[in-house]
This record gives structure tokens, sequence and C-alpha cells, in this order.
């Protein structure tokens, strides 16, 4: 098990330097010369000069990278144009937030989406599946800023059960897991109901019921167990877009984190912020998309040996 | 036969509520002039935020604009954005996924590895990243959509031709003496076509999400052009005393999606091609 992690986790290097070199490389694909983004209106073409030299732009495109790569893996990401402070402690500022917010989405369309697949799968072609199918269908389909909008009016505007924006209160949590774990739930749920009622169809299942197991014992302890492995390949695939979801589902809310942060610089183009934002999401995604696989090899062994 | 073919779609019950709906959408965006009862920058300051009236079916926003008018505008922007982005996608994604299953090799092995490596991100983070280089707008957007969407096509099409390759009829037709183009593109995407332009149609859904998404955050249409995501993004500073801002927008933008994939879907049965798209 400890041979596949290492093995994961080296088949990742060449990943994130590829990505890397894409993120370096936005600063230098802008149009414009970088440091007319930063210079102050008027200043003498020495200044510049300093400037340029500061920011190390006079050297060759690959010593700059490779000064940036060494700088980034240290933990120097540069310093905000605008916010004017270490582009690293704004992430610490903000990962916490969002790392609370992802993982407690994760958790909410893990458990919601299982348990509203398998009581779909149980109860398959009655109205309660139809509906349930129905309501996830359409929780799928609407734009995840557009949900957040619609729990703001409902639930903070006009109930005023949780706070409309920001992150001080626990409650604040709320709304936010809501409409990022809703498509997940859409998800988790479909993969769920899918696969118990092809696991349903086997052999071994038909032997249970001959034996005269009870259908609950089977539907739970053989079914649903069998199902799970489709479904945490698709979360470990999709681990991402919940990351996706949740910049949109920050900005909407107003609360600190990588997305907001991200869509503010990117409004401001104050690059190193983005470049830094970009960094940490794609590093989140890998190792989301690792602990999937790692997962996925604890659940079927073909995989960890397939690996060797 | 086509004609015949998507009438049978039509006459399924969810095949022709989403078809109708779909038409109407298309109907707004071709004609929107012409079936918007005002301008889209019409501005009435002292008739700002009224609630839905007869003179204003769906209201007015913070500058006294007429709502419904500005959302048949916006059809157009999101159409155009999400029909022009996903139609690139699909004829760059099918090119490099026919070449790429047809010849293998170096081009198939660089192929694969960087669809791989975008295919775990979402397509929300790759088109902020090409926005962050290419700037923001509606030409913008287009491209980095379009671009997002690229792996999903070329894998879905190198999977069908490196399938179709082993068919008795390409190398019969190899044997014959057919050159490459030739088999390519008389033999192998005609038949591998289908399934693409499927997922195409879906993935429309999903870039008129994410056009409205991009738009919400200011990186799209730059006002006063309409777009449903910028409609709605101004909306959140009404939310208080104006929430239809946002809800008639973003309704919008619902009935139009589940209506492609209503659609999608009735296509998929009608054609038989689920299991060709699972796989991918």
């Amino acid at each position: 098990m400890l041979l596949f992690t290492v093995k994961r986790l080296l088949m990742l290097i060449p990943v994130f330097l590829a990505i890397s070199v894409v993120i370096f490389m936005l600063v230098h694909l802008v149009p414009g010369d970088p440091i007319d983004n930063i210079i102050r209106v008027g200043a003498t073409p020495a200044e510049k000069a300093a400037l340029v030299a500061r920011y190390g732009l006079d050297q060759p495109i690959w010593a700059q990278y490779v000064n940036w790569f060494s700088k980034m893996v240290q933990g120097d990401l540069g310093d905000a144009i605008i916010l004017r402070r270490p582009v690293a402690d704004l992430i610490a500022q903000n990962l916490p937030h969002s790392l609370a917010l992802g993982s407690l989405a994760l958790v909410f369309s893990t458990v919601v989406g299982i348990t509203a697949g398998a009581i779909a799968a149980i109860y398959r072609d009655t109205w309660f599946d139809r509906g349930v199918m129905t309501v996830i269908l359409l929780g799928s389909t609407v734009p995840s800023f557009w949900l957040a909008l619609l729990m703001i009016l409902l639930f903070a505007v006009t109930l005023g059960w949780f706070p409309v924006s920001g992150a001080r209160t626990a409650s604040a949590l709320v709304l936010p897991v809501l409409t990022i774990g809703l498509g997940g739930v859409a998800l988790v749920a479909r993969v769920t109901r899918v696969a118990m009622m092809d696991i349903a169809r086997r052999d071994f299942v038909m032997m249970l019921h001959a034996k005269g197991v009870s259908r609950w014992r089977i539907e739970l302890g053989s079914v649903l167990r069998h199902a799970m492995m489709p479904v945490v390949t698709i979360l470990s695939l999709r681990i991402g877009w919940i990351l996706g979801g949740a910049v949109a589902v920050e900005f909407v809310f107003a609360r600190p984190g990588l997305g907001s942060l991200l869509i503010t610089s990117l409004n401001q183009r104050d690059y190193p912020v983005v470049q830094g934002c970009l960094l940490m999401l794609a590093i989140a995604v890998m190792l989301g998309t690792l602990l999937g696989d790692i997962v996925q090899a604890i659940m079927d062994p073909r995989i960890r040996e397939g690996m060797k | 036969m086509a004609l015949r073919f998507l009438w049978g779609v039509v006459h399924t019950p969810r095949g022709g509520a989403s078809a109708f709906v779909l038409m109407l959408v298309i109907a707004c965006a071709l004609f929107a002039p012409l079936i918007a009862p005002y301008g889209y920058a019409l501005q009435n300051l002292p008739g700002s935020n009224t609630s839905p009236n007869a003179l204003h079916w769906l209201g007015t926003d913070e500058f006294g604009r007429d709502l419904l008018s500005r959302i048949i505008h916006g059809a157009r922007t999101s159409l155009t954005v999400a029909v022009t982005a996903i139609s690139i996608s699909v004829v760059v994604g099918m090119t490099f996924g026919a070449i790429a299953g047809y010849f293998g090799g170096m081009f198939d092995r660089v192929v694969t590895a960087v669809v791989d490596l975008t295919w775990s991100f979402p397509e929300i983070l790759i088109a902020l990243i090409l926005i962050a280089i290419i700037g923001t707008g509606t030409e913008s957007i287009i491209i980095a959509i379009s671009i997002a969407y690229l792996a999903q096509f070329t894998r879905l099409t190198r999977a069908q031709v490196m399938a179709l390759r082993q068919e008795t009829y390409i190398e019969a037709t190899v044997n014959l003496g057919a050159g490459h183009f030739h088999v390519i593109f008389r033999h192998l995407l005609p038949n591998a076509i289908t399934p693409v332009i499927v997922a195409g149609m879906l993935a429309i859904g999903d870039a008129i999400i994410l056009e409205a998404t991009l738009g919400f955050f200011g990186l799209g249409a730059q006002p006063p052009i309409p777009s449903w995501g910028a409609m709605m993004s101004s909306g959140t500073a009404q939310i208080f005393i104006a929430p239809w801002i946002i809800l008639f927008p973003g309704a919008a933008i619902a009935l139009t999606v589940i209506s492609i994939n209503l659609f999608g879907d009735a296509l998929i049965d009608a054609l038989n091609i689920r299991s060709r798209l699972r796989d991918v």
C-alpha cells in the first residue's frame, strides 16, 4: 500500500511541473509589459530599469522560471501588487476557509448522495424514486451561484435563519455547504442508484434471496457495499469539481477563501495573487485525485496489484 | 430521413416539451430586437427596481431597464458564446482525437497526456487560467470555454476512432489503397460523429452555465450588453429590494439548460448511443 502511494505521488511530479510552467507563463503571456502594471505613472527610464532588475525580468525566461520555482517550493510566492502583502500570507489566511467549506461539502454530498441514491434504488420505479431523481436532476442543472442566491433569498433574507454572507459564525457555513453539496449529491445519488440496480441483478444476490436472507440485509449489507466502488471512482474523479463549485459560491457569499481571492485579484489584474491561487487550487485538485486513488486502491486489491 | 427521425424525437413528451422551450430561446436569440418590448439599454431612472407589472412583465433593474427585454437580448449573448465555443471545441477536439486515435505513436501519447492532465481539472478553473492570460470580454470567454471543453471531445473522438479502426471495412478500405485523409474523413469520422455531436449538444448546456458564471464574476460581456450572468451580478446589490433581478435571469438559464439536457437525453435514447457515451 505504501509502495502504491509513493508511486502515485511520484507520478504527480511531472504533472505539477507542467502546471507550474503554465501558471508561471501567465504573467509573461499577458499582453503588455508586466512592469507597466506596477510602475507609478511618470517614472523615469532609470526607475523602470531598476524595477526590471529587481524582479529579475532582464534574465532569460528559463532562468526566471527556475528562480520563481525555487522560491515557490520554499513558500515564497512574491508580493501582491494591490494588497501589498506577501502572497503566501494571503493564501495562508484564506486557505483554511476554503478547506473547511470544501471538506464539509464533500462529506455532505457523500452522505446525503449515498443515502438518497440507496433509497431510490431500494424503492426503484416508485413515485419516491422518481421524485428524488427529478429533484436531483433539477438541482444539478441550475448554476451553483444562482442556487446560492436563491438560498440567500429564502433562508437568509426571508426566513432569517442564517447569515447572508461572511464567515464569522459556524452557521454562516450552512448555506455555502448546502449549495456546493447539492451538485455533488446529484452525482453521487445517480451513480449509487445505477450501481445498486446493476449489482442487484447479479447471481450472488439472487442466491442470497434464495437462501432467505432478509431483503434489507441484502440491500444494505451486500448490494450497497459492492456498489460503493463506482461511487468512490466518481468522487475521486470529480473532487476538483467541488473546488470549482466552491469558487463561485465563495464569491456569492462574500466568504474569505481561495475562490473569492482569485476572482477579486483577477478583476484587479493582481497577477502574483492569481498565480498563487491557481497554484494552490491545482495542488488541491491533484491531492484530491490522489486521495481518491488511494481510497480506491484500499477498496480494490486489483488496482494495487496493477501498479506493481 | 433526418426530418422523420427528429419528428420521432419531438413526439416523445420530454423531447417535445424541451424542443418547444429550445425553439423559443433560439427565436429570442435570433430575433431579439423584434421580440423584446424595449431596448436592452433603455434606462428610466425614476422607474428603477419596479416589481413585475403590466408594463414591465418581469419588472425593471436598478437603472429602470426592462428585465424581460434584457433577458431576451441576454439569450443572444449566452447562446452565441456557448454555441460558438462548443462548435470550435468539437471541431478541434474531433481533429485531434481522430489523428491521435488513427495514427497513434508520439502524437497520440502527447495528446493523451495533455487530455489526462486537464481532465481532472474543473472546466471553470481552466477557463479562469485562460482568462487570466487572454483577458476579459466576449471573445476571450469564447476561447476560454472552447479550450476548457477540448479534452472531453478529443477523448471521446479518440475512443470512437480507436474502436472503429479495428473494423473490417476500414481494413478493406486501407487495403484498397485509400489514403489516410480519405479513411479518416470519409469513413472514420462519419461513423464516430454521432456521439460526439450529442455530447457537444449536452456540453452547450454546461457552457451556458460556465458563461453565466464567468459573466457573474464580471469577466464576460461588458455592460451595457446584457448577459444572464452579468445581470444577476448587478442584481446581488438589489437582493433585498428587487429579488426579481436575480430570479428571472437564473430561471431563464435553468429552463434553457434543463431543456438542453432533456432533449439531449431524448436524442441519446432515440439514437441508442448511451453505451458509446458511457465509457468516456
